[in-house]
């Protein structure tokens, strides 16, 4: 064979490396390049764009999109913790229809791929927005954000209930194009999350992206109160990764024909191939751009030299290689 | 113009009272710089715990030199982030993007104008001041803080100003008082068009009261947290009222941090007023 083997031990970093082919897919969302932003830390792509050619990316992944305008929650919004941050935004949006004549219009005429972010406060709300989609060309998929709480269900939140996601997830597919694959982000905050996967994908999700923030608190120490105007918040960055990773890992091992986008506080390309290796099909880049705001694009540069260092010719056979048997052994040294 | 994603190397670090002044250089930066503007600056490097970037007023720049263009900042601190930075020592690298947000609004025809900086608000105002002046504006500083020691640049800020007040809460140096004590007084006298601010948030509101009631125009530039500082997470909104009359949650690091004082709404900040676009209904 002519291609390189999968190598493991120390890197040289000395050694001109090979080009890797890193297209992959979310479903039948087909994509030249794995590295997505993540929803809610890119905005509409615009401002990142400023710093990076955004159309180099797997794609953008919207802030979530409410039916109507939405204010958000009241400041502070924002507490810095250890390796991460907590976030109660409260879903500000300008409402779908703004979303669909300025933002949606912007990324079409840029000429990136784009998956829109929903969210909704009933199952109705879901459905209505997937119709609304429905109607608008240059959209690669719909991320279906399920962790909203579910204003019939005593503000329950959807995504810690297989039932309600996968209701969600039925109206979101009756109500889209059968050529638009459905991601649905699914919430760790949850004692089985195969078991939502499954539900999930019964219900017709053609991926789903693990995983969104983790319910977590702040007390300020100068006004003894919570920190947050949101009291709660959702937690991410570097310090919820060995999470995220353990989330993709579970979910591919029960259901490895599910394709994966997985997140949460990747940080370089070496983070990234964690999630890969452990079976997500692509990533997202999420709190970090907060940090770096090109992250995005480096963190694709750099996934792609991890996967050549290691002998990967392309990311696809790399697609859940950490729960190969143990009869496949790396080979430790290049052979003729 | 786009913002700049450089590094750069830290030049000079400098005590000047209770604050760091840091000289840094950013090539490109200078040129794009205009009065107001503000930056970012990645804390701890690259394994840093500390995700947050950390935003500062532009207080100089150069755009020659031996080191191609440099950038001065005021830093304050107020916890571990700025505490790593002020010490930074010479020859280390720093993550800065910038310039952000949107400046100073200068008036066309020569104007009377006034500048008012809490703290070290007036790091922003100096450059200010020489770009009113080479418009042929006239300008008169007022600076004040809770003591001497927490002023910035008095001294300095003197020789761009006609005149300069100062103020402090204790009565250290210059008038015992707030700078709001001054205020409408000057306004009588040097018949001002514009009032200028940088400083907290209540020093703003009550400038900006002032001003609005005496029919001067006012720009302010708020002090709130951030964490992006380019526009994307939505962390450091306040209800801003529209040209078209309508109040919504804006983002102060790009559509300010300069806002029209009678625009914003000073006593609803850190609430989402309910006329608000697209405030809760119910629960929200």
């Amino acid at each position: 064979m002519s291609r390189a083997l999968i190598t493991s031990g120390p890197i040289d970093p000395t050694v001109n490396l090979p080009a890797v082919d890193m297209s992959t897919s979310l479903g039948y969302f087909e994509t030249p390049a794995p590295v997505f932003t993540a929803s809610g830390c890119a905005a509409a792509g615009k401002e990142l764009d400023q710093f990076f050619d955004i159309t180099q990316l797997g794609g953008i992944v919207t802030k979530s999109v409410m039916m109507n305008a939405r204010s958000g929650r009241a400041t502070p919004r924002m507490a810095e913790t250890p390796s991460g941050m907590l976030n109660s935004i409260g879903l500000q949006g300008p409402g779908i229809d703004s979303f669909i004549e300025n933002d949606l219009a912007w990324l079409r005429q840029r000429g990136a791929r784009t998956v829109v972010s929903i969210a909704g406060g009933s199952v109705e709300e879901y459905g209505k927005l997937a119709a609304k989609l429905r109607t608008v060309d240059g959209i690669s998929a719909i991320e279906v954000n399920i962790s909203c709480p579910n204003v019939e269900d005593r503000g329950q939140v959807f995504a810690c209930d297989p039932n309600s996601s996968a209701q969600v997830i039925q109206a979101v597919r009756r109500n889209s194009d059968t050529k638009i694959p459905i991601i649905a982000k699914l919430s760790p905050d949850v004692t089985s999350i195969v078991s939502i996967a499954q539900a999930v994908e019964r219900a017709g999700a053609d991926a789903v992206a693990v995983i969104n923030t983790t319910l977590g608190m702040v007390i300020n120490l100068e006004t003894m109160r919570p920190a947050l105007g949101g009291i709660t918040g959702g937690l991410s960055g570097p310090a919820i990764r060995p999470m995220a990773v353990r989330c993709v890992w579970q979910i591919h091992q029960a259901l490895p024909q599910l394709p994966i986008l997985g997140m949460g506080g990747i940080r370089n390309g070496e983070d990234a191939l964690q999630f890969i290796l452990a079976g997500a099909s692509a990533v997202s880049v999420g709190t970090v751009t907060f940090h770096d705001p090109s992250a995005p694009i480096r963190v694709q540069q750099e996934l792609e030299i991890a996967l050549a260092q290691r002998g990967f010719a392309t990311l696809r056979e790399a697609i859940g290689f950490a729960h190969r048997g143990p009869d496949v052994a790396v080979i430790e040294e290049e052979q003729e | 113009m786009a913002p700049l994603q450089i590094t750069g190397q830290v030049l000079d670090v400098r005590r000047a009272g209770m604050y760091t002044v840091l000289s840094l250089t950013a090539p490109g930066l200078a040129e794009r710089t205009r009065a107001g503007h503000f930056l970012n600056i990645g804390i701890g490097g690259e394994e840093s715990g500390l995700l947050l970037r950390r935003s500062f007023a532009i207080y100089q720049v150069q755009s020659r030199g031996v080191y191609g263009g440099s950038v001065d900042i005021v830093v304050g601190v107020h916890g571990k982030g700025t505490q790593w930075l002020v010490d930074r020592r010479r020859h280390d690298n720093l993550s800065i993007v910038g310039p952000l947000g949107r400046p100073f609004t200068l008036p066309k025809e020569p104007a009377n104008c006034i500048l008012v900086g809490g703290g070290y608000g007036t790091a922003p105002l100096f450059m200010l001041a020489d770009q009113l002046r080479e418009r042929g504006c006239r300008v008169d500083v007022i600076a004040g803080a809770a003591t001497e020691e927490k002023l910035f640049g008095t001294l300095e800020i003197k020789r761009a100003a006609s005149t300069l007040t100062v103020t402090t809460d204790d009565g250290s140096l210059g008038v015992q008082g707030r700078v709001t004590d001054v205020l409408e007084d000057i306004i009588t006298k040097t018949q001002a068009d514009v009032v200028y601010a940088c400083g907290p948030m209540g020093m703003l509101a009550a400038v900006a009261e002032i001003a609005t009631a005496r029919g001067v125009y006012s720009q302010c530039s708020v002090e709130e947290s951030m964490a992006c500082g380019v526009g994307v997470c939505m962390t450091c909104v306040l209800p801003v009222i529209g040209d078209d009359g309508i109040t919504r949650m804006v983002r102060s690091c790009v559509e300010g941090p300069v806002f029209r004082g009678d625009r914003v709404r000073w006593s609803d900040v850190g609430t989402v007023p309910p006329d608000t676009l697209g405030a809760p209904t119910g629960g929200h």
